[in-house]
């Protein structure tokens, strides 16, 4: 299934050009005879990008999404490695279904698909799921979710917390209050005061950071935050990484780069969970991804279908997709305002979120004998969002029409390419 | 010359002479109302179509009546009872609406923004006629129309808007316009009843009637909907009554010439005193009759032109 590659003239991390050697699924440090030869001059090599937060719809919705369509995306987006969440009909909490996803993600071969184990049964907050089960099969779940549910129950939070160190997993919270909102709509701010929708609070998600941080701390397991999206929870987390806890956390590509104005024109396209926020919230977060205070980015790629979101705002679902622009608004967001360079993009976007969701074959040095898992991307390039061109199955990418930085050219799965010249392979 | 955007769909959307355009013609049209035949050929040959998400028979009404006197065609388009209740999307009902020619819409939803994304769809002017917790521009300038008639000005008029301000469209507008025509207006509330966010509008904030009151030359009530009574909102009915309802004692802490407005339905004892709403201070019914001038005017110039002369009636 491999095949050996001479990429002539990348620059690893952004650093030196120099040439890349692939042979039988694995960077060697001497050309393969009868390799491909790949011209890389100007392009920096990355390793394969990682995706903690991905919703891949299958099985369910396979209108929105599917394995196949979700994780050739990812692949023309330089990830190669996907987590899928868990909230698929039916909901990935037992063995059968995780094992299922895995599967799909094998046939389709575009990128690695780690499912994500629910934490409850139906994700409904009140039982724990089977979580020994799904880290005991096929597919291997180490990260467990109720993504786009809050695990609210602070007694049912403590006993996944402790639950999953019997196998090394980590319980990846959705914070987000219940109660605080109830049909909240967007940020609660001027924006949402002017709008008439309702608000949003920053704090139904820093209170229930603050207090998985002290249950993690308390009962000793680590815990990983979704979807990081105000200041206040960057303040928490960056405190309890200072006592050393064992806390990590990830912000989305789109609270890097987008802000709650765009709600205005109340297009259902910028409607997602959590909302979009305030300038000082974005500031706040690329600083933190910055500083390391925040672990990694992930996409939180939530696809849906046209009539799902081409509603009046309230009747509209949560969500955006995210894999294909990622690394691009990453590069509009921290790269060009000086915050990090690409050495600490393929920190944030790979090394540590293979870290988080225990990948070892991910997230690896540019180094013989490392499994060949690498992204080259154009840092020179400009590119004119384009939703319809997109290999996703859904349109709700609020980029429209945006130019962003970056380019992924070609992308690399144990040696095998899976987009040359940014195209499928 | 001045005249008006494409749609109204925010009472921010009318500069302040947009806005005059709007209470000068209403004014004209006024006339014709006292007229015994009461009708003018204006949009004769237009069709205006009520779209109603939400029950509301005053305000339909209003604009229907309104839309007759000026000769055009009327459909009301009701969701309850249609294919809208049967699922369909309120793009479908957008296609179908401009399929069958519509000049005008006017869309009353209960979700905030749904008029700004019927105006993505139809070619056609799209009237907010009240839009989930988001605005109700008609109802300010109904409301703008009333004070400057029985005052003779808005600019420098200290106008006090009590109650729900957190949920009404009503309060969102008429702060928007006032400000814009250079009224003073402050919004009064207990804390649970204010946005956050209240302090980016061009209005001051009180959470103390009885201080405000004095100095008020218009006190706006709105309406309490029954499901923040039950809302945890406030402790009880009778409360929120005690401290932000206006009975007789607090309507004679005003200054002589001041009137009382409330936009409708009343809760009689809860917001306003029956003896409040009777009284002579009161506009309630005055603010019925000026919406139909006013709602004449807004279809008017989206569909037709400038100023109106009501020497037309005669014809």
């Amino acid at each position: 299934m491999s095949s050996s590659w001479i990429i002539r003239g990348a620059r690893p991390l952004g650093g030196k050009p120099t040439d890349l050697y692939v042979d039988n699924g694995a960077l060697v440090d001497d050309p393969p005879v009868g390799a491909q030869e790949l011209d890389a001059d100007g392009l920096v090599a990355l390793p394969g990008l990682v995706d903690l937060h991905t919703h891949l719809r299958e099985p369910g919705r396979e209108d929105a999404e599917t394995v196949e369509s979700g994780t050739l995306a990812a692949a023309l987006g330089g990830f190669t490695a996907v987590h899928a969440m868990a909230n698929t009909e039916p909901v990935a909490d037992v063995a059968g279904v995780v094992e299922q996803v895995w599967r799909l993600g094998i046939e389709a071969g575009h990128c690695d698909v780690h499912p994500v184990g629910a934490v409850t049964v139906g994700l409904r907050g009140e039982q724990l799921a089977e979580l020994g089960a799904m880290a005991d099969s096929a597919a291997r779940v180490r990260v467990f979710s109720d993504d786009g549910h809050c695990v609210h129950d602070p007694l049912l939070m403590r006993r996944a917390l402790e639950y999953v160190k019997a196998f090394d997993g980590v319980v990846a919270q959705h914070a987000q209050d219940p109660r605080l909102t109830e049909g909240a709509q967007m940020n609660e701010g001027a924006q949402s005061a002017r709008l008439g929708l309702a608000g949003w609070p920053a704090v139904a998600e820093e209170a229930v950071i603050a207090r998985d941080c002290l249950l993690a701390a308390h009962v000793g397991s680590r815990v990983h935050f979704c979807h990081v999206s105000t200041a206040g929870s960057v303040e928490i987390v960056r405190w309890a990484k200072r006592k050393g806890w064992n806390v990590t956390a990830e912000v989305t590509p789109h609270h890097l780069l987008l802000t709650d104005d765009l709600v205005s024109s109340y297009d259902p396209v910028f409607k997602v969970n959590p909302p979009l926020r305030s300038n000082e919230d974005v500031e706040a977060l690329r600083d933190a991804l910055a500083d390391g205070t925040i672990d990694a980015v992930a996409t939180d790629h939530a696809p849906h279908a046209l009539e799902d979101k081409e509603t009046e705002w309230a009747a509209a679902a949560f969500g955006m997709t995210g894999l294909e622009t990622a690394l691009s608004v990453v590069a509009a967001a921290m790269i060009e305002t000086g915050r990090l360079d690409w050495s600490g993009v393929a920190d944030r976007m790979s090394v540590r979120p293979a870290r988080i969701g225990r990948l070892t074959a991910q997230g690896q040095p540019l180094l013989a004998g490392a499994p060949a898992n690498l992204v080259l991307v154009d840092p020179a390039a400009r590119v004119v969002v384009d939703p319809s061109t997109s290999a996703s199955r859904s349109r709700n990418n609020p980029y429209a029409g945006r130019e962003l930085p970056a380019r992924v050219v070609a992308t690399f799965l144990r040696g095998r390419a899976t987009v040359l010249d940014g195209k499928p392979a | 010359m001045t005249t008006l955007p494409q749609h109204l769909l925010s009472a921010a959307d009318l500069s302040r002479d947009a806005a005059l355009l709007v209470l000068d013609t209403a004014e004209e049209l006024a006339r014709v109302a006292d007229r015994p035949i009461k009708k003018l050929p204006t949009l004769r040959g237009r069709t205006v179509v009520n779209l109603f998400f939400e029950d509301s028979t005053r305000t339909r009404t209003s604009f229907e009546v309104a839309a007759k006197r000026l000769s055009a065609d009327v459909i009301n388009f009701s969701a309850k009872g249609s294919s809208v209740s049967k699922g369909e999307s309120l793009k479908d009902t957008a296609l179908t609406l401009e399929a069958m020619g519509a000049d005008a819409v006017v869309c009353r939803h209960g979700a905030s923004g749904a008029p700004h994304r019927l105006a993505h769809w139809i070619r056609g002017s799209v009237v907010n006629a009240g839009d989930g917790t988001h605005e109700h521009p008609t109802q300010a300038l109904l409301d703008a129309f009333t004070m400057r008639s029985r005052l003779g000005r808005i600019e420098g008029l200290r106008v006090a808007i009590v109650g729900d301000v957190l949920h009404s469209r009503v309060a969102r507008s008429n702060v928007l316009l006032l400000s814009t025509l250079g009224a003073e207006v402050t919004v009064i509330a207990p804390p649970t009843l204010l946005p956050v966010g209240v302090e980016h509008w061009p209005c001051a904030v009180s959470y103390d009637l009885d201080g405000v009151l004095p100095k008020s030359d218009v006190v706006m009530m709105l309406r309490v909907q029954r499901e923040r009574m039950y809302g945890g909102f406030f402790p009880t009915t009778r409360e929120y009554s005690r401290r932000y309802g206006l009975d007789a004692r607090r309507m004679a802490t005003l200054p002589d010439d001041a009137i009382v407005m409330h936009p409708g339905p009343m809760n009689r004892g809860v917001e306003i005193a029956a003896e409040v709403a009777d009284s002579v201070r009161s506009t309630i019914v005055e603010q019925v009759a000026n919406g139909v001038s006013v709602r004449m005017a807004v279809l008017y110039l989206l569909l037709g032109g400038g100023l109106v002369d009501a020497s037309e009636a005669a014809a």
